[in-house]
């Protein structure tokens, strides 16, 4: 689909702060409806904010075509600090990790129409005399993982007030990002370029495997693990390149591509349809990946033997595609990657997204929330 | 001291001042400083029994209002869009662009206007209301200077342009109309003939005889009368820039009109309605009439455009000035003082830029509106040969100031940095200054700040910002993290420093810390030599934990030979080769082992002569005899197995 169609479904909102995060609101498994609820965090202001917003029409009132899907302000709440990750732990609870070092629960009360906090862990990132920001949370409900710039790693389970387990000193750098690979194991990337996985099964502060890009030491800040086949995942560096990890085999990128012009601050596969991958920079700019498995439009990535390419460049491939995934086929005849741009030209960082069936939102530092609501994947 | 252009306003500090206080000031980017002072005329000074107090103003209040950041951020984008409008495109359509972009802006202001209405309506707080008034002032000035400097309409098109903008600003006409219409009895309601007669003076005419239709079914007696002003209504002629028509041709055509108008009032057509020979006195530019109607016209802006309108409908952009005036000095009562809008708009209709510029200045308490409209009047090269006697030129002067506001914003600061890249004289100055003082919570945010000086070149300010980084992770012993830190900055310095502290943690633990920043420095490590020394002491180690004993050995050697280790650490090295002295095999061959020896001699030559001059402690004595006592027999040991173990091969 060209650009210019794409950017048509684009519905821009300015909110008078800038945005760190956006998440929708998960649907359930069984429904086959399209998300209407999305939170954002704040930071940066004298007052940061944790807001819940609706895309749905609300009842009893008809809006103008134009209007459709406009974000309407549900809900808010005040944040401590800026707000450096948010996720939904499960409906009606969120979490964020905040500059304070807090790690705060938050509940969304089922009419959406309160916002409150039901349980913070104050300083649980902390140097010895002073609060170290948290950096990113993971949730894998009732369990959540944060990790901040102090380099420890940290477990809590929702509903239990103290903590499960710290993993102090898990890493001298700072730990810019976190994901649950599966139950017991999570992936950390740092500000030295390193992917860590972490066994929480294992006793001691060692993580159970380290994987990095040779050399340059590049900060990592994003990762996300493909829905279906959990040994692949996807991480954004400080130079803007995408790059794409077996964790089952090597312990260097399986591919590396140059995707934006300065840091990409989030990763996203699509949850669903996992051939579609998101990104967003400090550059300004939201990228559409699409790669496919199908025979009929092949669209491969290409393999670890090449480490670089450009964006939509044509790579060989083919073979028997049923099982591998797409990101990963090396060998296959002839494929290629596609991007898409999925903003119109825009100069201030894109710091977050988060794609959920046709859904798409983006927050920007331009004030800034972009809904896309009929992503084509 | 030049002369003042209005006289300052006085703005009162609660509390300042009290005590007969004497204050002191200081500017800074958007706002001041102001503290109490000391000083007494007479006297010796009370020692300072109360504290002073330091009070901190705000220039731009407006800036923290959380609606007009909107109207920062949209404005923003449109502001860099401009910038990047290139030179080569050819100047018709350059044009268009530029009154695309003014409309673009327009359309910001009034979509912030709408928001601030909707809250203004739900509160009884004013500065809602003050700020839309701001902000309709703001549109009206700048749609005007849209049609007249940058669209630049020619006669006749230049007044259909007007009574668009007139129309545009004074909209409560269709409330009024859409009250009347939806009223059960249209034409006996009171505000009946104040619509029909506003929608004539806009020139609307059609819809003035849809609404005249209501009056005139009801009254078949005066069914021609109704019918004659129909068709003078419909009859007037409108000038259409499209069409093949001249100019002359439809000044033409309206003096026919004009005089049909004009005939019907002399045989008095419409004697029998009072109203309606208004309505005709108005069509003929009955100047009398026109002012009759001063309530439903509300300014003399107004009155100027359906003056023209009805007298002079192809007037050129250069005679506007003479009919504003004279519209301004009839609709004014000759008391009245002309309000600082009057003034700004008189002078838009002069042509008078430079005017405008600064009569908004001064009246307006925002940088925003000045600052992108003489951005957006530059682009059109309007103000090509205006210099100021200071800073550079008008605009750069005027988008510095707003700039600046911003970034004494906490937040908006991100936005500011687009305008100072485009300000060529001293924007960069002005950033670099700024930036600096960015205060850094996290390490994201300095991430951020990074790359704006690194996009930039602005090396001095990378530096700074990595070293501010790198002592805030020592403090909080995060040595890897300062570490990293001082190698982006290319901070020998502070990288030795930090590597020191490594090699104390391993001296005082036997362990190091953070093996994998030090593991993996690759090229960084060339940075400092300490640095160096790190990371090749932290191989050796390496190599040795592998077992890799004879490459172990030569490294260790050459870390000491080279002169790569710091004297002060010799001792730790030396002892690092006992084990490897110790194996069973020979590692260290004779000509190391002579090395080896030759380094501990230069060692301990040294340190008795140190030592004759500091009298250390006895305890630390007999602990460093002890050392050196195992490392000469260790040496004089292998020595003599590797004189075996090299002749045994020999022979």
């Amino acid at each position: 689909m060209d650009m210019a169609a794409q950017m048509e479904c684009v519905n821009a909102k300015y909110v008078s702060q800038k945005i760190s995060k956006t998440r929708w609101r998960p649907v359930s498994a069984a429904s086959l409806q399209q998300p209407e609820v999305f939170s954002t965090g704040s930071w940066d202001n004298e007052n940061n904010k944790v807001c819940v917003w609706g895309v749905g029409e609300p009842a009893g009132f008809t809006m103008e075509d134009e209007l459709e899907g406009d974000p309407q302000l549900l809900c808010e709440c005040e944040h401590a600090g800026d707000v450096l990750d948010l996720q939904f732990l499960d409906q009606d609870r969120l979490v964020t990790a905040s500059s304070t070092g807090a790690v705060t629960v938050y509940k969304l009360h089922p009419d959406n129409q309160t916002l409150s906090v039901a349980h913070v862990w104050d300083r649980a990132h902390r140097y010895q005399s002073a609060n170290a920001p948290c950096t990113g949370v993971a949730c894998n409900s009732p369990e959540l993982i944060s990790v901040g710039e102090d380099g420890r790693v940290i477990l809590y389970k929702a509903d239990q007030r103290g903590i499960v387990r710290a993993i102090e000193n898990a890493d001298n750098s700072t730990i810019h990002g976190v994901t649950f690979l599966r139950t017991t194991e999570v992936l950390t990337v740092n500000s030295i370029g390193q992917l860590k996985l972490w066994d929480f099964r294992k006793q001691g502060s060692d993580p159970a495997q380290i994987l990095a890009l040779t050399g340059d030491r590049v900060p990592l800040h994003c990762v996300d693990r493909h829905p279906n086949q959990q040994h692949i995942v996807a991480t954004g560096g400080q130079d803007g390149m995408l790059c794409i990890w077996d964790v089952r085999q090597g312990n260097m990128p399986f591919s590396i591509m140059e995707a934006h012009s300065a840091e990409m601050w989030e990763v996203r596969f699509h949850p669903t349809n996992p051939d579609h991958l998101f990104t967003c920079s400090e550059d300004g700019s939201l990228l559409h990946w699409e790669t496919s498995s199908g025979s009929d439009t092949p669209l491969f990535l290409q393999g670890r033997n090449s480490s670089m390419m450009s964006r939509s460049a044509t790579a060989p491939a083919g073979g028997n595609q049923s099982l591998i995934s797409a990101w990963l086929n090396g060998d296959s005849s002839k494929g290629k990657l596609e991007t898409t741009h999925m903003l119109p030209s825009q100069t201030l960082s894109v710091n977050s997204l988060d794609v959920l069936g046709q859904c798409l939102v983006c927050g920007t530092d331009g004030e800034a929330v972009y809904v896309h609501r009929r992503v084509h994947v | 001291m030049e002369e003042l252009d209005v006289e300052p306003t006085t703005t009162l500090i609660p509390g300042a001042g009290l005590k007969q206080k004497h204050l002191g000031f200081e500017w800074g980017p958007g706002d001041l400083l102001m503290y109490e002072t000391n000083f007494k005329l007479q006297g010796p000074s009370t020692g300072g029994s109360d504290r002073p107090s330091i009070f901190w103003l705000r220039r731009d209040e407006d800036i923290y209002s959380p609606i007009l950041r909107k109207l920062f951020n949209e404005s923003h984008h449109i502001f860099v869009g401009l910038q990047n409008i290139k030179d080569d495109v050819p100047s018709k359509n350059k044009k268009a662009q530029f009154v695309s972009i003014s409309k673009n802006y327009r359309s910001v202001i009034r979509a912030c206007m709408e928001e601030l209405q909707q809250v203004a309506v739900s509160t009884t707080d004013t500065q809602y209301s003050n700020q839309v008034s701001i902000l309709l002032a703001i549109e009206l000035i700048w749609n005007l200077c849209e049609v007249l400097f940058i669209d630049a309409a020619p006669a006749g098109s230049l007044l259909l342009h007007l009574l668009d903008w007139v129309r545009l600003h004074k909209a409560d006409v269709d409330e009024k109309a859409r009250e009347v219409l939806q009223s059960e009895s249209p034409a006996r309601h009171h505000a009946y003939w104040d619509v029909v007669i506003s929608f004539v003076l806009q020139g609307r005419m059609d819809e003035a005889r849809q609404v005249l239709q209501k009056q005139a079914s009801l009254q078949p007696a005066s069914r021609a009368t109704y019918q004659l002003m129909d068709s003078l209504l419909h009859k007037m002629p409108v000038f259409n820039p499209g069409s093949t028509q001249t100019l002359t041709e439809f000044d033409m055509k309206w003096r026919h009109w004009h005089e049909e108008c004009d005939r019907c009032l002399q045989d008095n057509s419409f004697a029998s309605n009072r109203q309606l020979e208004t309505i005709c006195k108005v069509l003929v530019g009955d100047e009398d009439a026109l002012l009759e109607q001063k309530e439903l016209l509300g300014t003399w802006y107004h009155l100027l455009i359906s003056r023209l309108l009805f007298s002079h409908p192809t007037v050129k952009p250069a005679e506007l000035h003479y009919y504003a005036q004279s519209s301004m000095d009839m609709f004014l009562e000759s008391h009245s003082v002309p309000e600082p809008l009057d003034s700004i708009l008189l002078a838009a209709f002069e042509f008078d830029l430079h005017q405008v510029i600064k009569d908004c200045s001064i009246a307006l308490n925002n940088w925003w509106f000045v600052a992108h409209l003489t951005d957006l009047l530059d682009h059109c090269k309007l103000l090509q040969s205006h210099n100021l006697h200071f800073g550079s030129n008008l605009r750069e002067f005027l988008v510095l100031e707003y700039a600046s506001g911003l970034f004494s914003h906490h937040s908006l600061w991100q936005l500011a940095v687009d305008y100072f890249d485009h300000c060529p004289e001293f924007g960069r100055v002005y950033l670099e200054l700024q930036i600096e003082r960015v205060p850094l919570e996290t390490e994201r945010k300095a991430l951020k700040v990074l790359r704006i000086c690194e996009q930039r070149q602005m090396n001095e300010q990378v530096r700074s910002i990595c070293k501010i980084m790198a002592k805030r992770a020592l403090s909080n012993n995060r040595l890897g993290s300062a570490l990293s830190w001082s190698i982006r900055a290319k901070d020998a310095a502070f990288a030795t420093l930090i590597s020191e502290r490594f090699l104390q943690d391993y001296c005082t633990r036997g362990s190091f810390s953070d093996l994998d920043l030090i593991d993996n420095l690759g090229p960084a490590m060339l940075l400092s030599d300490r640095l160096t020394f790190l990371g090749k002491y932290r191989e050796f180690h390496r190599l040795y934990e592998d077992k890799k004993f004879t490459e172990a050995a030569k490294l260790l050697l050459s870390l000491m030979t080279a002169k790569i280790a710091p004297r002060s650490f010799w001792m730790t090295l030396l002892i690092d080769a006992l084990p490897l002295l110790e194996q069973k095999e020979v590692i260290f061959s004779v000509d190391q082992t002579h090395e080896l020896m030759f380094c501990l001699e230069e060692l301990t030559s040294n340190n008795n002569e140190l030592k004759s001059e500091h009298r250390a402690q006895d305890d630390d004595d007999d602990v460093e005899s002890t050392k050196l006592e195992l490392l000469r027999l260790a040496l004089a040991r292998n020595l003599a197995m590797a004189i075996v173990k090299e002749g045994t091969v020999e022979a």
